[in-house]
């Protein structure tokens, strides 16, 4: 029996380690490099992650959101991404549980921020909550109408202007079944930024 | 929450069943080809690397092996990798491809994940884009999402030969199983998916860094790498380990709800697949059938429950104006209807991608992961293990039967003796002996305590989680717990491997015995092992065998924080 084994570990023996730089070498690096090689030739702007440029400077993707704190752009949804938020190299959700005293406190406190600029209730939850990658490109129509007031009073644009570009933004749902109605924070500023621009030059 | 979005998270929950449904026969057929070791049209192509393979392995493909050979040769394999990977990981600082210069891991996080990933876990105590080089992430983690796929599947068949085969000790050639599984199942279908995948927005780059300018003049770092053709597999393969730290939340991994959806499929179409390979195998298809309509009952009960307490939002904020679904830790683009699904998916496989924290679902939302994980991922499962992790409750589900009838119990044309339901036991209590007894050693030592982020009953749910996660090898985590250290490390990897292993060589015991035994036509005095009695008989066993044990794990954890949530009391 105990020869039986031995006999049959080394019969094993080869094998294993044979397999495993084989596979290494296909599984590893051949079928990344491959799929890498075609992704580059066929979707060079997906495969380089999205990037939006501006005067031949990268501003960010496209895909992963980014932090605005100014009253002249629409804000993002809290984030737990790294230290200051929506760190694109630290992805993170808060992971506090409901029962948290420390969650609690955040989006009471969060509340408290957005009812001094924006009043208006109720509170889109999504603009008080963190997402789980911290880079959660979107917020949901009612968070970016939400905010509308503000951002045409800090740029002295007509609210209805403002409204139209958001109205402009809003994605909905894929067959009306996959996802929800969402807006892109940092298209939708873009948008904005271009119409404070265009308004300037008095178009 | 109005009515309309509730029916509507209804609704794409049975979407989605349905097609799964639809899934299992294509994807069965295909498995059924390979498990048969038939030509495919993929074999012109790829013919010679397999024959390739075996020549400088010294392997012959027809060389059957017995079920004590078939494990030796699937476990020196599993060593062997897990070395393979150990090394590369402690080495990373001096290995190529790894621009942003990051230094190797440590002995003990380097261990945990090397066996993280050959048990199909894929628990990550690391954040990847802050630890991993892209070296690490392709040759050390993407050879394991397809070995540990392979494995599991290989596992299955020899269990399907087992029941179908009679009076032999013939089982199979491992290597062949593996190579084959690999080489016309897997890397072609990643092919398709990982360029899907590209096209949709996932990156794919040997790129490691994009440093943005924000439209309000901050610094973003942006890590970017190839991503797409470790997603494909790692969903397709049932792993769940994610490049980044947030896995399938990260935009980058999941750009799109469309993306979200085929990932939800594309985690269940294998396991899906396998109820009808098995139903082939064994000659009768219904018995396939009935497997999957028992697996998909508990599926969609447990993914209605998630979305109803997910869609009820956390009462907690009601008071401060903050009412609609509970959108902590969760993504805009899917919303809550598709990530409480998806929680469901993933843990009802052994999947444990996350495209949402759980450790912020509510109570009860986010005692259904914890549960599917605890019944042993049989509800489609991972891929391989949740067929022969069903089969396990099936045999136990016929002995019952048999007990009540005072017959010997059959099951698709074999007599289940005694030494099968030892064995399967032995497979089915390893679960509850690992999570139980390795929890309750967590909630007695400091370095166990140290871990948790959440204060009062959450607390012991996100260990209870932990230990749950890494036996049943599903990979997700309530990740507030700091798992990084050398205390959680180790008695996690010693979960890990236990919970993959002594439940497989079991498995490759039952089908050594019932390969020797012969075939017995069913006659009319047989329990019938198709039709709604007895999928309602299966289950029964699931919930009760498989569940009961775990129920005062749950009162403690997941109920006591829904209740004490319900008196507003705050941690």
């Amino acid at each position: 029996m105990t020869s039986a084994i031995n006999r049959e570990l080394v019969a094993a023996l080869r094998p294993s380690l044979v397999m495993t730089g084989l596979f290494a070498g296909l599984l590893g690096l051949a079928y990344p490099a491959a799929i890498t090689g075609i992704a580059q030739v066929a979707f060079p702007w997906a495969a380089n992650g999205s990037l939006v440029t501006e005067h031949g400077q990268v501003i960010g993707s496209d895909l992963i959101g980014q932090g605005f704190a100014s009253p002249r752009y629409f804000h993002g949804r809290p984030s737990a991404a790294g230290s200051a938020g929506y760190d694109a190299s630290a992805s993170a959700g808060s992971n506090l549980a409901p029962s948290s005293q420390a969650l609690h406190d955040r989006v009471a406190g969060a509340v408290k921020d957005i009812a001094a600029t924006s009043p208006g209730s109720p509170v889109p939850p999504d603009l008080v909550t963190t997402s789980a990658s911290g880079l959660d490109p979107h917020i949901s129509p009612e968070a970016a109408f939400f905010q509308v007031d503000r951002v045409a009073a800090a740029r002295g644009l007509p609210r209805e202007t403002v409204r139209a570009l958001v109205t402009a933004q809003v994605e909905q749902p894929l067959l009306g079944l996959l996802g929800e109605p969402r807006v892109n924070v940092l298209r939708l500023n873009r948008a904005l930024d271009e119409a404070t621009v265009s308004r300037a030059q008095g178009h | 929450m109005t009515s309309a979005t509730l029916v509507s998270g209804f609704g794409l929950i049975l979407v989605f069943t349905a097609l799964v449904a639809l899934l299992a026969k294509p994807f069965g057929l295909w498995l059924f080809a390979i498990y048969e070791g038939r030509q495919t049209p993929l074999h012109r192509v790829l013919g010679p690397v397999e024959r390739g393979f075996y020549r400088l392995a010294g392997v012959n493909p027809d060389q059957e092996q017995n079920w004590r050979q078939y494990a030796l040769h699937l476990m020196l394999f599993q060593v062997a990798t897990v070395v393979f990977t150990y090394a590369i990981l402690r080495l990373q600082g001096v290995l190529p491809m790894n621009p942003r210069g990051l230094p190797g891991i440590s002995p003990d996080g380097a261990m945990n994940t090397a066996i993280a990933f050959v048990t199909n876990t894929n628990w990550q105590w690391y954040a990847g884009e802050t630890v991993l080089s892209n070296l690490s992430q392709m040759v050390g983690l993407t050879l394991h999402n397809f070995l540990s796929a392979a494995t599991g599947i290989a596992v299955a068949f020899a269990l399907f030969r087992g029941f179908a085969r009679a009076q032999t000790s013939n089982l199979g050639n491992f290597w062949a199983d593996c190579t084959r599984i690999t080489l016309y199942v897997l890397l072609p279908a990643c092919v398709v998916y990982a360029l899907y995948l590209v096209a949709s927005g996932v990156p794919q780059t040997f790129a490691s860094l994009v440093n943005a300018t924000t439209l309000e003049g901050a610094h973003q770092a942006i890590v970017v790498g190839p991503v797409a053709s470790q997603e494909a597999i790692k969903m397709l393969g049932t792993n769940g380990g994610g490049f980044f730290n947030a896995n399938s939340a990260h935009p980058f991994e999941n750009p799109t709800a469309l993306v979200d959806f085929v990932q939800m499929l594309s985690i269940f179409a294998l396991g899906a697949g396998l109820t009808y390979t098995f139903g082939k195998a064994v000659g009768n298809t219904r018995q396939g059938w009935a497997i999957l309509w028992a697996m998909l009952l508990l599926f969609v009960a447990g993914a209605s429950i998630v979305w109803w307490r997910e869609a009820a939002g956390n009462p907690m904020l009601h008071h401060l104006g903050v009412m609609g679904a509970n959108m902590e830790g969760k993504e805009v683009r899917f919303g809550a209807a598709a990530s409480a699904l998806f929680a469901t998916v993933t843990t009802a496989a052994s999947c444990g991608a996350v495209n949402a924290m759980h450790d912020s679902f509510t109570a009860l939302g986010g005692m259904i992961p914890l549960f599917n994980m605890q019944l042993g991922e049989i509800v489609i499962g991972g891929v391989g293990s949740g067929i022969y992790g069903f089969l396990l409750f099936a045999v136990l589900a016929v002995f019952l039967a048999g007990l009540m009838v005072g017959r010997t119990p059959e099951y698709v044309g074999k007599k289940i003796e005694a030494r099968e339901v030892k064995l399967a036991v032995l497979a089915i209590v390893i679960l509850p002996l690992c999570i139980l007894g390795l929890t309750a050693v967590a909630v007695v030592l400091p370095a166990g305590l140290a871990g948790p982020l959440a204060k009062g009953p959450h607390g012991f749910s996100e260990i209870l989680y932990a230990f749950t996660s890494a036996t049943a090898n599903n990979g997700s985590a309530f990740a507030g717990l700091t798992a990084g250290t050398p205390f959680y490390n180790g008695l996690l990897g010693v979960a890990m491997w236990l919970g993959r292993f002594l439940v497989v060589i079991p498995v490759l015991a039952i089908a050594g015995s019932l390969a020797a035994r012969k075939q017995t036509p069913a006659g009319p005095g047989s329990f019938p092992t198709t039709g709604g009695l007895w999928i309602g008989l299966l289950v029964a066993t699931i919930l009760i065998v498989g569940g009961l044990t775990f129920l005062p794990s749950l009162a403690l954890g997941p109920v006591a924080d829904h209740l004490t949530g319900a008196a507003n009391l705050l941690y």
